[in-house]
């Protein structure tokens, strides 16, 4: 029988056993695990620091510098709305309030039923075609009072 | 009877499928059966044509848009696969206006062909670039792309060979060449558009700069809000690694090139490329103090290129084509062309590919036509979150990296973000001091505490207790984040904030005096 903190670590193992030959592999290492498992939990940072050879102050440094990475569990769906110029100019900020207000949350929350982590972005590289949302890997355009509501209720 | 499929294309370009285009390709597939063979090509850069349909006739690719997956039946009924009269028909892609009056040089495959089709790109002049450049000393191409003109097009304009140059001439038995695809400001779309729509010509570019500078490793850096493009890349590359474009013997020739993807982490400042370099190598992207240069000390301490994607998607062609024909293009030192982004509030967003020197009124009002809502444009925010937001008065602006640095703004990657009459330019300047602090690195105050300081004042400048004073700070913090900044995200935040001040006082607020 393995303990559930024993298959973690194994998991982490594994994760970064993948990214050997990687230069400077931290960044891909906590991208696979974001994917495998939603977060970088704490107990992760050790194991990391202790298998590529840097100090935990490294790793924690990098967990928290990008925006990507989270160290809690995010909801289901992520749904990320564009706050930058371009999508502004089209009414990006009132698709935000629409949006904060439709599920109770607030910019980086998760509804509490675990459904929807609501999130803002700087540009998704849409700009023509605003506003734009991001639902999970999807990108969405042209997104209006309506269509916004529909996307909701089909991540909650 | 049987005959060959009529060829359908249908964008698998992410600002295409943002609208639909996925469902359109899958209906136009049910419907029509085996006759028809649906490609799923990049974007033409028409995005307010997307979906945009076209059909291979006997008369060339005839165009359809935007087409909604409710119109797929329609127009099938109609005849779509002759080219047939429907409302939707465009005619000739090729000779819609807004695309035939372009230059597209880097952009002249996007649209055309299947990106992921290693064939299609040979049959659309691909690899004569890299196979020229491999008939010609390191030497030889450096001087090719140094006499082109071609200068940084991720915003700085540095002379790309230049730049290749020193690292061709440092010593070292291990040099990088690295692509700058984090594409962080908004309004700014061309590298996505190039990576999804044509993803070979960036892999060329960059065998052409390992080839000139003697590197053997290249890194593509892809902002992670980006998920099409990398996984396009990486499709890309495995394919060019299959066809020996990519590997030990690149084009069977006794040089060796490999080719990474690396992801972003969602920050901002990692487009600035020494803190791109930090992130490469696994650390916290904070900005490093130049010297070192990365041509120098880059990539884990080694000789590095670092190019933005359309500078290094440029090479081929002008390998291709020679240096001259690039020069030939484009005024002042800004030579051959620049991939223009039009967005934000505008009738006819998309690419527009042209030589430098085109007006930012014509970029705005002629192939924009003006804004999305009808409403009169107001302002236009150029070159990103660090450019300036310039007036209708200011339309006669050639684009230019020097005119536009004489009238205190910059072309930057291209980008021209178009708002209308309900604006408030105070907001605008807010936020560009809100992003400052959201996005920057840390490592120096004025930017760190000086953005968080600006959003302050400004609001105390449009509540308007002591305007006077507190317009005088605004002035004193964006000199000193100006002068004191390592890097021109805290150094240039005060060029949107300065030129809305600038062009629109008006919306600052008045001071109590002012109101009486
Ligand atoms: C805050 C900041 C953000 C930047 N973002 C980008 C970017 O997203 N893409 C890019 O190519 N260059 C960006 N740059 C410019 C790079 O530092 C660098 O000049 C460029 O990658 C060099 O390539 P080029 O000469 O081909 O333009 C940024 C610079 C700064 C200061
Ligand atoms: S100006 Fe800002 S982003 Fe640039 S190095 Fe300084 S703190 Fe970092
Ligand atoms: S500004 Fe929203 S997608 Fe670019
Ligand atoms: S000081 Fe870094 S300026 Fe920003």
């Amino acid at each position: 029988m393995t303990s559930p903190a024993l298959s973690f670590a194994d998991q982490v193992r594994s994760v970064v056993a993948r990214h050997r030959d990687d230069r400077g592999a931290l960044l891909p290492v906590l991208h696979s695990l974001m994917e495998e498992l939603g977060h970088i939990d704490p107990a992760a940072i050790p194991i990391l620091a202790d298998e590529l050879n840097l100090s935990r102050a490294d790793v924690h440094g990098v967990v928290t510098f990008y925006h990507d990475f989270r160290q809690t569990p995010p909801g289901r769906t992520k749904v990320r709305i564009c706050r930058a110029e371009a999508c502004q100019a089209v009414g990006g900020d009132e698709l935000v309030e629409r949006a904060k207000s439709r599920t109770g949350v607030g910019l980086g929350e998760t509804t509490p039923d675990g459904a929807i982590t609501l999130e803002q972005v700087f540009c998704l590289g849409n700009c023509a075609l605003g506003p734009s949302v991001q639902v999970g890997d999807r990108l969405y355009g042209r997104v209006g009072a309506q269509q916004l509501d529909r996307l909701l209720e089909g991540a909650a | 009877m049987t005959s060959e499929p009529t060829t359908v294309y249908v964008p698998r370009d992410s600002a295409a499928r943002s609208v639909g285009a996925d469902q359109v390709a899958e209906r136009i597939a049910e419907t029509a059966g085996p006759g028809v063979r649906v490609v799923r090509n990049g974007s033409r850069g028409m995005l307010w044509l997307e979906p945009l349909v076209e059909v291979a006739t006997p008369a060339g690719r005839v165009a359809y848009g935007p087409v909604r997956p409710d119109d797929v039946d329609g127009l099938l009924a109609a005849g779509l696969l002759d080219g047939a009269e429907h409302p939707l028909r465009l005619g000739p892609a090729e000779e819609i206006p807004w695309l035939r009056d372009q230059t597209r040089v880097t952009f002249a495959r996007v649209g055309v062909v299947d990106p992921l089709s290693p064939d299609d790109y040979v049959a659309h002049g691909g690899l004569a670039g890299l196979t020229r450049a491999l008939s010609l000393t390191p030497e030889q191409v450096v001087a090719e792309v140094t006499d082109s003109g071609l200068r940084g097009r991720g915003g700085a304009g540095f002379p790309a060979g230049i730049k290749w140059k020193t690292v061709l001439g440092a010593a070292s038995e291990l040099k990088f060449v690295c692509c700058n695809a984090d594409e962080g400001d908004s309004g700014t779309f061309a590298d996505r558009m190039l990576m999804e729509g044509d993803p070979f010509t960036l892999i060329e570019g960059m065998a052409i700069a390992a080839w000139a500078v003697g590197a053997s490793e290249g890194y593509v850096y892809v902002r992670s809000e980006y998920p099409d493009a990398v996984a396009t890349l990486r499709t890309a590359i495995d394919a060019a690694y299959e066809r020996g474009w990519l590997g030990k013997r690149v084009l069977d020739r006794d040089f060796g090139f490999d080719l990474f993807v690396r992801v972003g982490g969602g920050a901002y400042i990692c487009g600035e490329e020494t803190s791109m370099l930090e992130s490469l190598e696994g650390k916290r992207g904070m900005v490093r103090a130049k010297p070192p240069i990365p041509a120098l000390e880059g990539l884990f301490g080694r000789p590095t290129v670092v190019n933005n994607v359309l500078t290094l998607g440029s090479v081929p062609m002008i390998m291709a084509a020679g240096a001259a024909a690039f020069a030939g293009l484009g005024v002042g030192r800004s030579r051959g062309t620049q991939v223009f982004q039009l967005g934000g509030n505008v009738a006819r967003g998309g690419i527009v590919e042209t030589a430098f020197g085109v007006t930012l009124g014509e970029l705005v009002e002629g192939y924009g036509g003006g804004t999305r809502s009808g409403r009169p444009v107001r302002a236009v925010q150029v070159g990103g979150p660090l450019g300036a937001y310039l007036p209708t008065s200011r339309f006669d602006l050639p684009m230019d990296y020097e005119a536009f640095a004489a009238a205190e703004a910059m072309v930057g990657h291209g980008g021209v973000v178009v708002f209308d009459d309900t604006v408030d330019m105070a907001a605008q300047a807010r936020f560009a001091m809100e992003f400052c602090a959201a996005e920057s690195c840390g490592k120096c105050t004025p930017c760190r505490i000086g953005a968080v300081r600006g959003v302050e004042v400004i609001d105390r400048i449009v509540a308007g207790r002591d305007r006077t004073r507190d317009l005088k700070l605004l002035d004193d913090l964006c000199h000193l984040m100006t002068e004191g900044s390592l890097c021109a995200m805290g150094g240039l935040t005060p060029m949107p904030v300065r030129s809305a001040l600038t062009h629109f006082p008006g919306d600052f607020g008045a001071t109590t005096e002012e109101r009486r």
